[in-house]
């Protein structure tokens, strides 16, 4: 399992233990959890994410076949969410693998700049004032510039 | 041809697919043609910088072709992560 796409809940401990576990051996993991935070009022009731099913994992694919052979990578997993989330769920995960860290960090930085503006998700805030999308940010598609 | 809308795009045209015939060579000559279909679709591309389009599944710019192409998507932004 390199690339999850679902609606269910997930356990980012337990991802990691089986994580470890594949990757015996390696010098180094980084892991990054995203968790759905309040980015408005205050008032968040839900967080609603919808999805393009098929490019989505073709585009989570591709993302991590770069990430694997652009760093020293033994191995890299992306685990994402769709659907109704509420706060302080997780909304999603990337574990990276690595001889040594400065790989794993980096591979781990550059697949999140990579999720956020090339993965096909959009993102919608669920508040007692109605639903809003989620409008994507300039720096996040200048992050992409880093690389 | 598949027409695939996504996010506020899926909204203000008021579906998420439908399939259109059309001549059109590009994304670019596409999108003129959808806008032609409704006041609904010509509101929802009223402002192309804030729209992103998919040939097949892969992100391309306005000028790329689409001969040949199953399914061409457009939606906002992406806000993954």
């Amino acid at each position: 399992m390199s690339v999850d796409v679902s609606d269910r809940a997930f356990d980012p401990g337990a991802v990691l233990s089986a994580f470890s576990q594949r990757v015996d051996g390696s010098g180094a993991i980084v892991t990054f959890t995203g968790i759905t935070r309040d980015v408005s009022e205050g008032d968040l009731q839900a967080m609603e994410i919808e999805h393009y099913p098929g490019m989505t994992e073709k585009a989570l694919g591709d993302i991590r076949a770069q990430a694997m052979d652009r760093f020293r990578l033994i191995d890299a997993v992306i685990i994402h969410r769709y659907g109704r989330l509420s706060p302080g769920e997780t909304i999603m995960m990337v574990a990276t693998a690595a001889p040594h860290r400065r790989d794993a960090f980096e591979a781990a930085d550059f697949l999140m700049d990579y999720l956020k503006s090339r993965a096909p998700f959009w993102k919608r805030e669920i508040t007692a004032r109605g639903a809003d999308w989620v409008a994507a940010k300039d720096e996040d598609e200048d992050a992409l510039n880093r690389w | 041809m598949d027409i695939r809308y996504f996010a506020w795009l899926r909204e203000r045209i008021g579906t998420g697919h439908e399939t259109v015939e059309t001549r059109a060579e590009t994304v670019a000559d596409l999108i003129e043609d959808l806008k032609a279909l409704s006041d609904a679709h010509a509101f929802a591309f009223s402002d192309t910088n804030a729209i992103r389009a998919a040939v097949d599944q892969e992100l391309v710019p306005f000028d790329a072709s689409i001969a040949g192409a199953k399914e061409v998507a457009f939606f906002p932004p992406m806000t993954g992560g």
